[in-house]
C-alpha cells in the first residue's frame, strides 16, 4: 500500500498502483499517475478515462472492444494513447480497479 | 533478496485447427498478449487456415461429434449420434456464438482486426496453403505473409519468447 498526495488530496494505491477508492479520483490524480508511467495526458486521454469510468460505474466489464466502439477512439488509437497495455494503463489512470476481462 | 522479474516479451502462437473453439482459444491468447504489451505473432496452418480464409473465416463451427466434453443445456450428456443429425452442429455453433457475444468476444474477423490494431501479426503456413491449393488473394487482407516453418522460427527469436501450439 502506498499513499500519494496530489494537490492536498491524499489517496491510497494498492501494490500495483491502482487507486483503492475510485471515488477519490480527479483529473490531477490521473495526470500524476500517468506521468509516473511516462505519459502526458491530453484531452483525448481524459475523454477515454471518463468513458471508462462511466462504463465501470454502470457495473459493466471493461473491454478493449467496448472502447473501440465508444466513438471516442478506435482500437488502434487506444493502443497509441496508452502503449503497452491500454486497458490496464487506462483503468489505472482512471482510478479504477485492474481490469478483469480477457478480451 | 527480491527475485528478478523476467516478463514474457513475445509469444508465437500456432493455430492448426479450424473448429470455432480452437480458433477462439488462439485468438484470445494472441489478443490477450498484445493487451498486456507482449509482442505476438499468430501462425495459421492446416485446418486452422479456415480462420484466415475470406470464404470461411466467419463460418467456423463447433464439432458436435467426438467431443465428450459437450453437454446439453442443463448438463446432461450430449450423445455423439445426436451430434451427427443434420442441423445440430449449426444449432450448437449458434449457441456458442451467442454465449461468446454476451462476453464481448467478437467474431473471427473483428477479433483478428483487434489483434492487428494492437500490433499483432498474422501469418499463413506455406506448406498448408500449397496443400489446400489456396492463394494470397483467398486469404484475409491483413495476413502479412505466407511463410515457411523456418521463417516462423526466425520470428520467434529472443530469449523471452514462447511458442504455443493450440
Amino acid at each position: 500500500m502506498k499513499e500519494l498526495n496530489i494537490n492536498g488530496v491524499t489517496v491510497q494505491l494498492d501494490d500495483e498502483g491502482y487507486l483503492t477508492d475510485s471515488s477519490q479520483w480527479n483529473e490531477d490524480i490521473a495526470k500524476s499517475l500517468a506521468k509516473e508511467d511516462g505519459i502526458d495526458l491530453t484531452d483525448k486521454h481524459l475523454e477515454v478515462l471518463k468513458y471508462l469510468r462511466d462504463v465501470f460505474n454502470k457495473g459493466e466489464t471493461l473491454t478493449i472492444r467496448k472502447v473501440g466502439k465508444s466513438g471516442i477512439v478506435d482500437i488502434k488509437e487506444f493502443y497509441k494513447l496508452f502503449p503497452k497495455g491500454p486497458l490496464k494503463l487506462a483503468s489505472k489512470f482512471a482510478g479504477l480497479a485492474k481490469p478483469s476481462s480477457c478480451v | 533478496m527480491e527475485k528478478e522479474k523476467k516478463p514474457l516479451e513475445k509469444v508465437c502462437i500456432i493455430c492448426a485447427k479450424g473448429n470455432l473453439e480452437d480458433v477462439m482459444a488462439a485468438l484470445v491468447m494472441a489478443n490477450g498478449a498484445v493487451m498486456e504489451g507482449i509482442e505476438a505473432k499468430l501462425f495459421f496452418t492446416f485446418f486452422g487456415l479456415d480462420a484466415i480464409t475470406k470464404k470461411y473465416m466467419n463460418k467456423l463451427h463447433t464439432a458436435t461429434v467426438g467431443n465428450p466434453a459437450m453437454r446439453m443445456p442443463g448438463g446432461l450428456p450430449f450423445p455423439t449420434l445426436l451430434g451427427a443429425l443434420p442441423g445440430v452442429e449449426a444449432g450448437v455453433t449458434a449457441m456458442m456464438k451467442k454465449g461468446m457475444e454476451k462476453l464481448d468476444i467478437p467474431p473471427v474477423d473483428e477479433f483478428l482486426e483487434m489483434f492487428t490494431a494492437g500490433g499483432g501479426e498474422v501469418y499463413a503456413c506455406k506448406l498448408a496453403v500449397e496443400m489446400f491449393g489456396l492463394k494470397k488473394e483467398d486469404m484475409w487482407d491483413d495476413v502479412i505473409d505466407i511463410i515457411t516453418i523456418g521463417q516462423f522460427y526466425e520470428l520467434a527469436d529472443g530469449d523471452r519468447t514462447q511458442i504455443i501450439f493450440t
